[in-house]
């Protein structure tokens, strides 16, 4: 027997759903209005997605966005894979200790992490601009990665590495024939939810970027203060629609890794 | 390479072991693994010849896979040393050894084809591009499974699974093959086809095999020598025939078939010795200090079932029928003697009948011979 939804049910998901994406859906509604003036309805156009591409300080810091979110979120994958194997399989000293210095970063404050990266990069002497801004990003998606990738390592089936060894692979090659291919899913949805992470980042990237290295969501902030311009809801909209293909691409990937795992077993 | 009249059958003439100057393919010398404080494999000494098909039987956790583990380079000895052919590989890493392992799950790699999981160990031998096509086509239709070649492992049978695990260890060519607990995954009849395909793919290919099972009827199919393991030692080594007539001790005779055992003070006898149990006084052959405790061990198939009271003589027990089990070709039947205690007979049903020539509550009388029983001391 089934019985339909109840009018409460139905209140209480559309209600919810609202106040979760109405700004969203407002903001991208308003990119596609004729009117100078942000709030008053002038018809649908897409005169400021053109302007935008006319904008080069803006394209300049979208380009600026997706360096420092693609070299840093390939550090943290890299970095994440190595935490996740040491983490999964290492039986050392101290493992509790590494593990919650991994995942210090997920409650740490993150202008607390921006102010102390800031501290270093000063303190060593570092000059502020891309780079700083790519080992901040690195450090704040570290943990986000290491979590992806050992959930599924922890399922992994290390006979199959044994497997590889027994047929003559040494260690790290069992690991790239073997390990690496079967997690692979799980190492791009990792690298995927640390360039998105880094795509939307504002903290950090505001206390370690340096003169020549803005990225979008700062230019967008500082943008906003001088007032609103219609080219905001431009960019954001693309934003929103980047990050939102990334997480359905990861999701659909995993699902796909997870259904032939199903038939597997 | 030896003389093995068919396929399955018992090789009597193999027997390197019996031979002084015969060396062993693999020695295993005092090896000991302990994990925290369990010690799961003390000081075990074997030797393992070419061209033998070799059990390792045991309860699950008596050390069995450990001494597999051992040898495969999976876990390295805390004491002792392991050598393959007079060379210690005691410190040799998995894939420097010639040795290749079946696993018991399989692990077929899920993102190879199935000839892909097959060439695998051959790449890594640096075995040339152009051999590893016909080698793969001969493991193939060796393991009867032409035509799979470009299937996943996902989309194969459990029986066909088996194949290629093993098609995948043989392909190499390893010195030894170790297989762990090969069939414990496949139903019974797959199993006993499984366990003579084995054997002949093991003589027609003549390799040495070590097998790891718990299942003591496929080690006596199977293998030429069989270990048993007890707590991480090696209680008794022989020919199945040799574990299952002479067993060392109480633990061996109980573990590879059913056995009546009878507990009593030792007596010497002209036939061998004489046990004095509350069941009665019993002779068997072997041998015993006089005064000791002892155990006589007979097979309920070795136990004659009479309806009618036999003329006197040794060896005798009445007692009535409480249950019994009709498997077909054998009845096992349940007889409670004097003391309470239940023992078990078995009969050939060598005649077709289907009336019963025994039930429940008939009185029997239950007689074996002196030399179809065994003395235990331990």
């Amino acid at each position: 027997m089934r019985r339909g939804p109840s009018t409460f049910n139905i209140a209480s998901i559309v209600l919810g759903l609202a106040f979760l994406y109405a700004p969203i859906v407002i903001l991208v509604i308003y990119s596609f209005n004729a009117s100078r003036l942000v709030t008053v309805w002038g018809g649908f156009s897409t005169r400021w997605y053109k302007a935008l591409l006319q904008d080069a300080q803006m394209l300049d810091a979208v380009w600026m966005t997706v360096r420092v979110g693609a070299v840093s979120a390939t550090f943290s994958t890299i970095l994440g894979v190595l935490a996740a194997i040491a983490l999964v399989r290492g039986g050392f000293r101290g493992r509790t200790v590494f593990a919650g210095g991994i995942y210090a970063t997920l409650v740490m404050p993150e202008v607390i992490l921006g102010l102390s990266l800031l501290l270093l990069f000063v303190s060593v002497g570092l000059p502020r601009g891309f780079w700083t801004v790519t080992l901040g990003h690195t450090t704040l998606t570290l943990a986000y990665a290491t979590v992806v990738v050992q959930a599924r390592l922890r399922s992994f089936d290390r006979n199959l590495e044994e497997a590889a060894q027994d047929l003559g692979c040494p260690p790290w090659k069992a690991f790239l024939l073997v390990t690496l291919p079967l997690i692979a899913p799980a190492v791009a949805a990792a690298w995927v939810l640390a360039f998105t992470l880094s795509l939307d980042d504002l903290v950090i990237a505001s206390f370690t970027s340096g003169p020549g290295a803005t990225t979008l969501p700062m230019r967008l902030y500082s943008q906003v203060r001088l007032g609103v311009d219609p080219k905001i809801n431009a960019i954001s909209t693309i934003l929103i629609g980047l990050v939102a293909t990334g997480v359905i691409a990861t999701y659909l990937v995993q699902q796909r890794a997870a259904r032939r795992g199903d038939q597997r077993s | 390479m030896n003389g093995r009249a068919q396929i399955g059958g018992i090789r009597s003439s193999f027997a390197p072991w019996e031979d002084p100057a015969a060396k062993p393919l693999v020695r295993f010398e005092g090896v000991s693994r302990a994990f925290g404080d369990t010690a799961a494999v003390r000081s075990v000494d074997l030797s393992i010849y070419e061209g033998e098909f070799f059990a390792l039987l045991g309860p699950s956790g008596c050390g069995k896979t450990t001494l597999m583990r051992l040898l495969a380079g999976f876990e390295s000895p805390d004491a002792g040393r392991i050598l393959l052919e007079g060379r210690d590989i005691s410190s040799c890493p998995p894939h420097q050894r010639p040795i290749h392992m079946m696993f018991q799950a399989y692990a077929l790699f899920p993102h190879l084809s199935v000839a892909g999981n097959i060439a695998f160990g051959l790449k890594r031998q640096g075995v040339p591009r152009t051999e590893i096509g016909p080698r793969v086509e001969e493991m193939l239709s060796l393991m009867k499974l032409e035509g799979l070649g470009g299937r996943r492992p996902d989309q194969l049978s459990g029986g066909q699974r088996q194949r290629v695990a093993l098609a995948r260890a043989l392909a190499p060519r390893p010195r030894i093959l170790l297989l762990d607990e090969p069939m414990a995954a496949l139903d019974r009849k797959l199993r006993e086809e499984t366990q003579f395909e084995l054997m002949a793919v093991q003589q027609s290919l003549g390799m040495t095999f070590m097998i790891v099972t718990h299942d003591q009827d496929e080690a006596m199919v199977v293998a030429d020598r069989i270990a048993i393991m007890r707590a991480g030692e090696i209680v008794q080594i022989g020919r199945p025939a040799e574990i299952y007539e002479t067993p060392v001790d109480r633990y061996v005779a109980g573990f590879v078939g059913d056995v009546n055992l009878f507990e009593g003070r030792a007596e010497a006898d002209p036939a061998g010795v004489r046990v004095v149990s509350p069941e009665g006084s019993f002779v068997a052959e072997g041998v015993a200090t006089p005064g000791q405790t002892a155990w006589l061990a007979v097979r309920p198939e070795k136990i004659a079932v009479h309806a009618e009271p036999p003329p006197p003589g040794e060896n005798c027990l009445a007692g009535k029928i409480v249950d019994y089990g009709y498997l077909g070709d054998w009845t096992t039947y349940l007889v409670e003697v004097e003391t309470g205690r239940t023992l078990r007979a078995a009969r050939a049903n060598a005649t077709r009948s289907v009336d019963r020539p025994l039930g429940c509550d008939d009185p029997v009388w239950l007689t074996f011979a002196p030399s179809s029983a065994v003395i235990l001391t331990r």
